[in-house]
């Protein structure tokens, strides 16, 4: 299946973010607003900012006369603007956020002051119910946090008093923000240090009221993502906000639909990754059964249960959640059964970064299993693309009957872009067939069923699912001989097996779409190589480059098991091949064995994405040379 | 292929055995579990293509080979997890799961509980031989304490698991105890686990005559189980021995203790009460005998009923198709949208 969604121009401003901290006057919004941007400019990124209050120096407390803003756009490249719509928006109060709530972009992140949405507040904002639980903010990630309560324990120690200790509650906002825009804190209390140095209880509980927030933001793993949905030239059509998750949530939806398959999703909860399984279980009246298992190897192991039974088995999980589901996908390759095994990466190893992106799971998703065990793997590009990419992991896990991995990553699925959605009923159908025969007769004419008579053409294995009279089978681990699917350790017959195991994956090639790059003027002197969701900083860089008259070509694969037919031929075509990549080159490996040609690595594993200049920099670094 | 099953009238042994060369050891007390099943299942009046074996790894583990039915040799300790998965698939079918010592309460510990936990439609038979089989002669999670293995050179220092009481403190439904030297017996329990609405936990005593025999000879010879083994008998006194006059009461601290009859009286013994809704007096029994030693409860220890976990799900599932069938292309297109008109329109719109 091909995208949906064109690449649109996501890419020019994907680096930025604009954020816009609103509250009372007396809240200090302008002096968290100034240390943000203190920080984001020692951090290096370019920035304007919008200071926004009230003419009147006293205006009624809580009223949309009394609200303040200090609204600030970051970007890792020059802008000339604070930016028109927030991403992010931070309301310490019912007036901020009427005030403001206008002015975020769709599907925007909102992070409010909980406490404040009391009843007399919401009315001076003229609220005639709560906009926290009556819906009306729908469309947005909204973050409610009890900052006061939690700003008045995380001071308790410093001996203010609770009435001025609630005063530090924009710290407690600011800590917050930090955390989710991965700032350096050593300025932050180096100032406050400084500012505050003559009156220590000050001092102290405005240190405490920051940590509080920061640590919040990393004990509760608010995921946050400096991806933007920017202002964009969009393809004619009708559009939603979508994340990744969302998108993914859907793709398994659809394919189901297409595959006529009820959907059996088991998984445990882990970052980034459980908002899948928060989505699917809203859906029962499509059918979907969801579980949420006793762990990692558990939910693998009831999605190939169900896949057995003839279900669509679907798990989701993260890195150290594929570490533990390692034996159970080699025991689908074995039983070639499919199964979708969606990878949403995180930085690693172990525990690592749970909130940061990373793309380090490549060669774990095609290697990372004893024996020789080939399977699939698909990458998304962007959120919306995982709609796409779940459905092609559909489809290709169903007419091969294989486990597929999809990888995912944080910035993906927590990330939003404006998605053309499709007509269900214009997706194509993607089901197969279950065995209803015999597809064997012995010597003597008996008629049998044998799980490992193949498909010559595909080589996939009938399904035949229990309940079926006249085919129950055995099927295992243990090595099975060819056809027949009996237990068998001859040392012919499991290089045989091997071989068509490896040969059924290898073949899916030639039913894939074939590597497309885009190369307005070929050859160029430089290909830039990416996977996953690179591919907005990729996109970017190249908007730069080839405004400098530069020549450098794009392509981006979705399929990295098998790769496409042609993709060797392409790569051959260039003189110099940069591949950026989010671990330390994995994908630049696989090129460089593979097809022989001289892929350079670009790295970068600080939990963030690459910035356009960074990619743009290095291609320049390698036309030169 | 024409259904040949459905007109067939009354199956036999034969039509559950796979044409697969058992290959235990010889003498091993896994065959007498195996007939004892095949001559069940026709009995239980059920087809071969309704029934799923799902197996972990281990000697117990290659059961599902044998059977002609639908099986799924899985990895090992998982079976109860891939088990559920085929029970959320197919509530029609009867799923079962065949495990071990090391299987079940060991590597895969976590999985038993949760499917008794959950209560999954799933008959689950534990072979608890007290040996790692397969993998020639360590101690498994059962074995008694100082039993010396290869891997225990001075005998172990690990309390083992009681795996009766296991089940009950992981809130089973049902939860029973056979042994490989009695078919009939064996045929009962398991007849009557098959037949119960939920997750139903069988452990079968099993003799592994190659690295572990005799392990429960105490109980099970012939001449000595009239005397060690202690049937359970729902509404009936608790009594035992060649001249029953032995018989189990609770003391004072809810402790279930071996008396004589002719000393306490019959109206002192405990009468056995599979479903109290309380697992107390079942777990009292469980602990009567620390090891197949000394005279030891079999047959059924509780049997209640509980909401099936998957019926449960698929009730919710119902009750929301109920409310009106989902519609997927209204679920995308559910929140704000917006059009971006084509090259007749206004030009292309800014969006963000
Ligand atoms: S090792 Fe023991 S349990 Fe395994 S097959 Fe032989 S006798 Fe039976």
């Amino acid at each position: 299946m091909t995208d949906t969604t064109a690449p649109s121009a996501t890419a020019q401003t994907l680096d930025r973010v604009v954020l816009r901290f609103a509250g009372d006057s007396g809240d200090g919004m302008q002096l968290v607003g100034d240390r943000f941007t203190d920080v984001s400019a020692l951090f290096g990124n370019d920035l304007a900012t919008l200071p926004n209050y009230p003419a009147e120096i006293r205006a009624p407390a809580g009223t949309i006369a009394g609200v303040s803003s200090f609204q600030v756009q970051i970007a890792d490249f020059d802008i000339a603007t604070p930016g028109d719509a927030p991403n992010v928006l931070v309301a310490m109060n019912p007036a901020a956020l009427r005030a403001n709530i206008d002015d975020l972009m769709p599907g925007g992140t909102l992070i409010v002051n909980e406490d404040a949405f009391e009843e007399r507040n919401l009315a001076k904002a003229g609220y005639a119910s709560n906009p926290l639980t009556d819906g009306s903010l729908d469309g947005y990630r909204v973050h409610a946090v009890p900052m006061t309560t939690m700003t008045i324990e995380a001071t308790k120690d410093s001996g203010a008093k609770p009435r001025d200790a609630e005063r530090s509650k924009n710290f407690f906002a600011l800590g917050l923000v930090c955390w989710m825009f991965s700032r350096p804190v050593q300025p932050l209390f180096d100032w406050i240090d400084e500012r505050f140095g003559r009156s220590p209880i000050v001092r102290d509980a405005n240190r405490a009221a920051f940590s509080a927030g920061y640590h919040f933001g990393e004990t509760t793993e608010l995921f946050e993502t400096p991806y933007v949905v920017p202002p964009a030239r969009l393809p004619p059509g009708r559009y939603r906000n979508v994340s990744g998750n969302l998108a993914l949530a859907y793709g398994i939806l659809a394919a189901a639909h297409h595959a006529k398959l009820a959907v059996c999703y088991a998984s445990y909860p882990i970052t980034p990754a459980s908002d899948i399984l928060h989505e699917l279980s809203r859906h029962k009246a499509l059918g979907v059964r969801t579980v949420q298992a006793e762990d990692e190897i558990a939910a693998i192991s009831i999605a190939i249960g169900a896949a057995f039974a003839g279900a669509l088995g679907v798990t989701a999980t993260s890195g150290p959640g594929m570490d533990l589901k390692a034996e159970a996908l080699g025991l689908a390759v074995s039983l070639e059964l499919p199964l979708l095994v969606v990878d949403v990466q995180r930085g690693g190893p172990s525990t690592g970064l749970p909130t940061k992106t990373e793309q380090s799971d490549l060669l774990l998703a095609l290697y990372g299993r004893h024996g020789e065990a080939p399977l699939p793997v698909v990458a998304a590009r962007s959120p919306s693309h995982c709609f796409d990419v779940a459905f092609e992991a559909a489809r290709i896990a169903l007419r091969y009957r294989t486990p597929v991995v999809i990888l995912s990553d944080g910035y993906l699925a927590n990330g939003s872009e404006p998605w053309r959605f499709p007509r269900i009923a214009d997706l194509p159908d993607i089901s197969v067939p279950f065995a209803t025969e015999p597809n064997h007769t012995d010597d003597d004419g008996t008629p049998r069923f044998w799980p490992y008579q193949r498909d010559p053409e595909t080589l996939a294995r009938p399904w035949a699912v229990p309940g079926t009279p006249g085919l129950a089978h055995r099927i295992g681990g243990l090595e099975k001989e060819d056809g027949s699917g009996n237990v068998n350790y001859e040392p012919a017959n499991h290089e045989r097996m091997t071989r068509l195991r490896a040969a059924k994956i290898a073949g899916i090639a030639a039913d894939i779409p074939p590597a497309v790059v885009d190369d307005p003027d070929p050859p160029a002197d430089l290909l830039i190589v990416g996977w996953g969701s690179t591919w907005g900083p990729i996109q970017a860089a190249l908007g730069g480059l080839r405004a400098d008259g530069r020549r450098v070509a794009h392509l981006h694969l979705t399929h990295l098991n098998p790769f496409p037919v042609n993709l060797g031929e392409i790569l051959r075509r260039y003189r110099r091949i940069l591949v950026p990549e989010m671990n330390l080159g994995q994908l630049s490996r696989l090129l460089r064995s593979e097809y022989l040609v001289d892929a350079r690595g670009l790295s970068k594993v600080q939990g963030l994405p690459f910035r356009a200049s960074e990619i743009a920099a290095r291609a320049l670094q390698m036309l030169e040379s | 292929m024409s259904d040949t099953t459905t007109l067939r009238p009354g199956l036999t042994r034969k039509d559950f055995a796979s044409d697969q060369e058992v290959r235990w050891c010889p003498g091993c007390g896994d065959y007498s579990v195996l007939a004892a099943v095949q001559l069940l299942l026709p009995e239980l009046g059920v087809r071969p293509e309704t029934q799923v074996f799902v197996s972990g790894i281990g000697c117990s583990s290659r059961f599902p080979y044998y059977l002609h039915t639908y099986g799924l040799h899985s990895i090992h300790g998982r079976a109860p997890a891939v088990a559920t998965g085929v029970a959320l698939a197919r509530p029609d079918l009867d799923v079962w799961v065949v495990t071990g010592d090391g299987d079940g309460l060991s590597i895969g510990g976590n999985h038993l509980i949760h499917a008794l936990r959950r209560n999954v439609n799933l008959t689950i038979l534990l072979f608890n031989n007290q040996i790692y089989g397969l993998t020639k002669v360590q101690y498994s999670p059962t074995s008694e304490l100082g039993k010396v293995t290869k891997s225990s050179p001075s005998g172990t220092v690990d309390h083992p698991f009681n795996p009766v009481s296991v089940a009950l403190g992981a809130e089973a439904s049902f939860v029973a105890r056979t042994h490989d030297m009695d078919r009939r017996h064996m045929m009962e329990v398991i007849g009557r686990a098959h037949r119960h609405r939920g997750a139903a936990f069988v452990e079968i005593y099993q003799n592994c005559n190659v690295f572990n025999d005799g392990a429960f000879e105490d109980i099970t010879a012939k001449d000595r189980r009239a005397d060690m083994l202690i049937d359970l008998r729902h509404g009936e006194p608790v009594r035992f021995g060649a001249d029953r006059s032995r018989g189990v009461r609770l003391n004072a601290f809810g402790e279930a203790e071996i008396v004589s009859v002719d000393e306490v009286g019959e109206d002192a013994l405990v009468v056995h009460d599979e479903r109290r809704a309380d697992p107390s007096l079942a777990f009292a029994l469980s602990r009567l005998a620390s090891g197949p030693h000394e005279p030891t409860p079999i047959g059924v220890f509780r049997a209640v009923e509980r909401p099936v976990y998957e019926l449960a799900l698929q009730a919710q599932i119902a009750a929301a198709t109920e409310r009106g069938p989902g519609d997927l292309q209204r679920l995308i297109e559910s929140g704000h949208t917006w059009e971006v008109p084509g090259p007749d329109g206004d030009g292309e719109q800014r969006v963000g």
